[in-house]
C-alpha cells in the first residue's frame, strides 16, 4: 500500500453521506452502527454503519484491500479468531448486540452462516460434509431427520443431483464449484438466519458462477444473503441494495438499481464504471 | 493530421525495432549463461549422488561388521552324550520325590560321564582342565532332563549339556587351534579332548535359544537377552504412556488456547532448548528427584520411563505443533463458521489432521527412547540383573545398557552376543519406524 494514512483520511466522507438509512431496529436484519475495525495499529474499517435488510440480497463492492471482508467477518464474529483485530462500535442483529459479552459465538454462527471465498470442504465424505452442522448443534433426532436434512440441504444448493450416489465420496474429490455448492449446502444445513458469502464465485467459471447465483436468488426468499463480489455484473443482477467500500470507508450504500444507474458519489459512479479500483 | 500519424508509425517502428534487438541481445545473455547453469546443477547432483553413496557405504560397513561379528551368536554347541544314572545316587529311597530328584549332585554325574570318555584322565590338574569344558549351567540341564524323565533313573540318559564358551568359540573357530598355547585361552590337551569329542560327534550345533529366553549371566553361553528386552518393553510403555497424552495436550494447548504473550514465549523457547539438552542431564534430574526425593526404587524400568518421558516430550511437543500448525485455518474456518465451539473444531477436524505427524513424532520419540542409555545408567539401570523383570518396579536393564556391559566384557564369547543384541535392538527399532510409516499412511489414507 503506497496510500499515506493522511491521503486516506483526506478522502471526506461523512459516514451516512447521500443515503437515507433506515433508524435502527426498524425492519432491518443486522444494522452495524460506529464499527471500526483494528488490526494491531492499523485501521480497516472507519465508522461504519449499514442496515441489512431481510430477506434481500446485500452486495458489498469495492477495491481490493477496502476491508469488505473484514467486515463480513465482523457480521458472525469471524474476526475474533484473528490476533490483534480489534472490534469498536455496535452490530445489531434483531436489536441484539452480537459484540455484547452474553452473546455466544457458538450460537451467533449457527445463526449466520457462512460461505468462504474459497472452497472448504472438510475431508470427509460428502454427507459427513453436510451433516456435520446438524449434528454439533444437536438438530436432528435420529438417522432420518439427519437424512432428510442432508438431502433437503444438497437438493436446495443444487448438487443433489450430481453427488446423490456417491455420498460417501470424499468431499474434496469434487470439482471447484461443486466444492463451492456443497459449501454452501453445508451452510445452509444449519438453518441459519443470515448467510454471507465472501466471493463466492471467484474461483468458478461462468456456468457454475450462474448456478450459485440462481441459487443465490432462490435462498433470498428463506434467508438473509450479504455477499463480497469483485463482480459488477454479479452484484446488479444477484443484489436488491449494494454498498460500496473505499479504503475502509462506507461511501455509499443503497438500492442496486439506484447505485448503477444514478450512483450519489463521485468515487462510486468512477468505481462503477471502471475508472478505478 | 497525417504528419503525427507518420510520426507515430516511425516511432512504433522504432520502438519494434529497438524491442527486437533488446530481445536478440537478451537471447544471447541467457544463452551464454545456459551452460553454465546447467554445469552447476550437474554439479550439484553430482554432490548428492556422492552423499548418498557416503551414507550407504557407511550404513552397509555398519551392517557388514554387525551381522559377521553377530551372526554366530544364534547358535552355539553343546555336549550330547550318555550319562548314567546311578539310582542310589539319585534317589537312594526310591520315592521318585521331585524334591528328592533336585538335590541330587548332577555335577558329579556329569564330571563321571565326561570322565568315562576320557578314562586316561587321572591327575587333578587334568580333571579340572576336562571338566572346564562344562559349562557350570551342565548340572541343571542334566536335572532337567531327569526330572523330565524319571524312568530314566538306574539306567544311562542321552542327554544335551552346555558346553563351557570357550570350546563353543574353539568349535565356531574363533579361537584358533593352530595358535601356539600361551596365545590363546585354551591349552592344547583342552584343544585335543574337544576334536576327539567332536569326532565321536558328541558335540551338537543347535539354536541359541538360552540367548532369547535368559536373562544376563556372567557365563557367556548362558547370557540372554530376554531381561533386557522385557526391561526395554516396560520403560518404553511408561514412556509411551506418559509422554504421549502429556505431549500432545501441551502442543494442543500451546497450539490452541494459550494466549500469545511473553510467557509463552518463553515457554516455548525453554521446551526448543530442552529438545537440545544432552540426554544424561536428564538422567541427573531422574536421580536428584525421582530417586532421591521421591524415594523411587533404583534400577526400575518406571523410573527409567520417567526419566525418558522427560527427555522425549519435548520432540513429541515440537512435531506435534508442527502438525498442529499446518494443519490449513480454511478447515478451521469451516469449523467455526458453522458454529463449532472451539473444542469441537479440535477434536473433530484439527486432530484428526494433525495426527499423522504427531504419531511419527512420537514414534520417533520413542525411537530414541529406546535407544538411550545414558541416562539410564545414571539411575542404577545398568547394574547386573539376572532375573526377568515382572513389573515396571522389579530392577531391569534396558538393551542398549545390556550391549553396552556385553562390550565391555573381554570374552570373545560376549563380542558376539553383543553384536546379536545389537541386531535385535536394531530389528525393534526398524519395526517402530515401519510402524511409524504404515500408521502414517493409514490415517493418511482418510484423503
Ligand atoms: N489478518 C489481518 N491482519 C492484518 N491486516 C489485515 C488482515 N486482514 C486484512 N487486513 C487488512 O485490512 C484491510 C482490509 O482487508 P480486507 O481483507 O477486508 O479487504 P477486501 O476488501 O476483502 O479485499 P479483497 O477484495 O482483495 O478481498 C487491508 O488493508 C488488509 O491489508
Ligand atoms: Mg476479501
Amino acid at each position: 500500500m503506497k496510500t499515506s494514512p493522511s491521503a486516506q483520511t483526506s478522502i471526506e466522507i461523512p459516514p451516512t453521506a447521500g443515503f437515507p438509512l433506515v433508524s435502527q431496529g426498524e425492519g432491518a436484519k443486522i444494522a452495524a452502527r460506529d464499527v471500526n475495525v483494528f488490526y494491531g495499529d492499523k485501521q480497516a474499517l472507519r465508522n461504519i454503519a449499514l442496515d441489512i435488510k431481510p430477506n434481500e440480497v446485500t452486495a458489498f463492492i469495492g477495491p481490493s484491500g477496502c476491508g469488505k471482508s473484514t467486515f463480513l467477518r465482523c457480521l458472525n464474529r469471524m474476526n475474533d479468531i484473528i490476533d490483534g483485530c480489534r472490534v469498536t462500535g455496535s452490530i445489531n442483529l434483531d436489536e441484539e448486540d452480537i459484540y455484547h459479552r452474553r452473546i455466544d459465538v457458538v450460537q451467533l454462527r449457527a445463526r449466520i452462516g457462512m460461505v468462504f471465498q474459497k472452497p472448504n470442504p472438510f475431508p470427509k465424505s460428502i454427507y459427513e460434509n453436510v451433516a456435520y452442522g446438524p449434528r454439533i448443534h444437536g438438530l436432528a433426532r435420529n438417522k432420518t431427520d439427519l437424512d432428510e436434512i442432508v438431502q433437503t440441504s444438497l437438493e436446495r444448493a443444487g448438487l443433489l443431483g450430481e453427488v446423490k450416489d456417491r455420498m460417501d465420496q470424499p468431499g474434496t474429490g469434487l470439482s471447484g464449484g461443486q466444492q463451492q455448492r456443497l459449501c454452501i449446502a453445508r451452510a445452509i444445513a444449519v438453518n441459519p438466519e443470515v448467510i454471507l458469502m465472501d466471493e463466492p464465485c471467484s474461483a468458478l467459471d461462468p456456468i457454475a458462477t450462474a448456478k450459485i447465483e440462481e441459487l443465490i436468488d432462490e435462498l433470498r426468499q428463506n434467508y438473509t444473503i450479504v455477499i463480497v463480489t469483485h463482480s459488477m455484473q454479479q452484484a446488479a443482477r444477484v443484489s436488491q441494495r449494494t454498498a460500496f467500500f473505499h479504503l475502509g470507508n462506507l461511501v455509499e450504500c443503497n438500492d442496486t438499481e439506484q447505485i448503477f444507474t444514478n450512483p450519489q458519489h463521485k468515487l462510486t459512479q468512477g468505481y462503477i464504471t471502471g475508472r478505478f479500483g | 493530421m497525417a504528419t503525427v500519424d507518420e510520426t507515430m508509425d516511425t516511432r512504433s517502428a522504432q520502438a519494434a525495432r529497438a524491442a527486437q534487438a533488446g530481445r536478440s541481445q537478451i537471447a544471447e545473455t541467457v544463452n551464454a549463461g545456459l551452460g553454465r547453469r546447467y554445469r552447476s546443477e550437474r554439479r550439484f547432483r553430482a554432490y548428492g549422488v556422492l552423499a548418498i553413496v557416503l551414507a550407504l557405504s557407511m550404513l552397509a560397513t555398519l551392517f557388514v561388521t554387525i551381522i559377521s561379528k553377530g551372526y554366530t551368536a544364534f547358535w552355539q554347541n553343546s555336549l550330547n552324550f550318555e550319562v548314567a544314572l546311578p539310582a542310589d545316587v539319585i534317589d537312594p529311597q526310591g520315592t521318585r520325590d521331585p524334591k528328592v530328584l533336585a538335590s541330587a549332585n548332577y555335577l558329579g554325574l556329569v564330571r563321571d560321564a565326561l570322565q568315562a570318555q576320557f578314562p586316561e584322565v587321572d591327575s587333578r590338574q587334568e580333571r579340572r582342565a576336562l571338566f572346564a569344558m562344562l559349562s557350570d549351567s551342565a548340572p541343571y540341564d542334566l536335572q532337567d532332563a531327569v526330572l523330565d524323565n524319571p524312568g530314566a533313573i538306574g539306567g544311562t540318559i542321552k542327554v544335551r549339556v552346555s558346553l563351557d564358551d570357550d570350546f563353543d568359540m574353539l568349535a565356531k573357530g574363533h579361537i584358533n587351534a593352530d595358535l601356539p598355547q600361551d596365545q590363546r585361552r585354551l591349552t592344547d590337551v583342552q584343544v585335543a579332548w574337544f576334536q576327539s569329542l567332536e569326532q565321536r560327534g558328541m558335540v551338537e550345533a543347535h539354536f541359541n535359544t538360552a540367548l532369547f529366553t535368559n536373562g544376563d549371566s556372567r557365563q557367556a553361553e548362558s547370557a540372554g537377552i530376554l531381561g533386557a528386552v522385557v526391561g526395554s518393553l516396560f520403560v518404553v510403555a511408561v514412556t509411551l504412556a506418559l509422554s504421549f497424552p502429556i505431549g500432545v495436550a501441551t502442543a494442543v494447548y500451546l497450539e490452541e488456547f494459550a494466549p500469545k504473550n511473553r510467557f509463552t514465549d518463553l515457554i516455548e523457547v525453554n521446551i526448543n532448548n530442552l529438545a537440545a539438552v544432552p540426554s544424561i542431564v536428564f538422567g541427573l534430574l531422574g536421580l536428584a528427584v525421582f530417586l532421591q526425593f521421591f524415594g523411587l526404587p533404583r534400577s526400575a524400568p518406571l523410573v527409567g520411563g520417567l526419566v525418558l518421558t522427560l527427555m522425549t516430550l519435548p520432540t513429541i511437543i515440537i512435531a506435534s505443533r508442527a502438525a498442529l500448525k499446518s494443519v490449513p485455518p480454511s478447515i478451521r474456518e469451516a469449523a467455526l463458521g458453522l458454529g463449532a465451539s472451539k473444542l469441537q473444531m479440535i477434536l473433530h477436524h484439527v486432530l484428526p489432521l494433525a495426527m499423522p505427524g504427531m504419531l511419527t513424532g512420537t514414534i520417533i520419540g520413542m525411537a530414541q527412547a529406546l535407544g538411550e542409555s545414558a541416562p539410564l545408567l545414571m539411575i542404577g539401570m545398568v547394574a547386573f540383573v539376572v532375573d526377568i523383570p515382572n513389573g515396571p518396579l522389579d530392577p531391569a536393564t534396558v538393551l542398549p545398557v545390556q550391549i553396552f556391559l556385553w562390550a565391555d566384557s573381554p570374552e570373545r564369547a560376549f563380542v558376539e552376543r553383543t553384536s546379536a543384541a545389537i541386531m535385535v535392538l536394531l530389528a525393534f527399532l526398524v519395526f517402530m519406524n515401519a510402524a511409524a510409516v504404515w500408521l502414517r499412511k493409514r490415517f493418511e489414507r482418510r484423503w
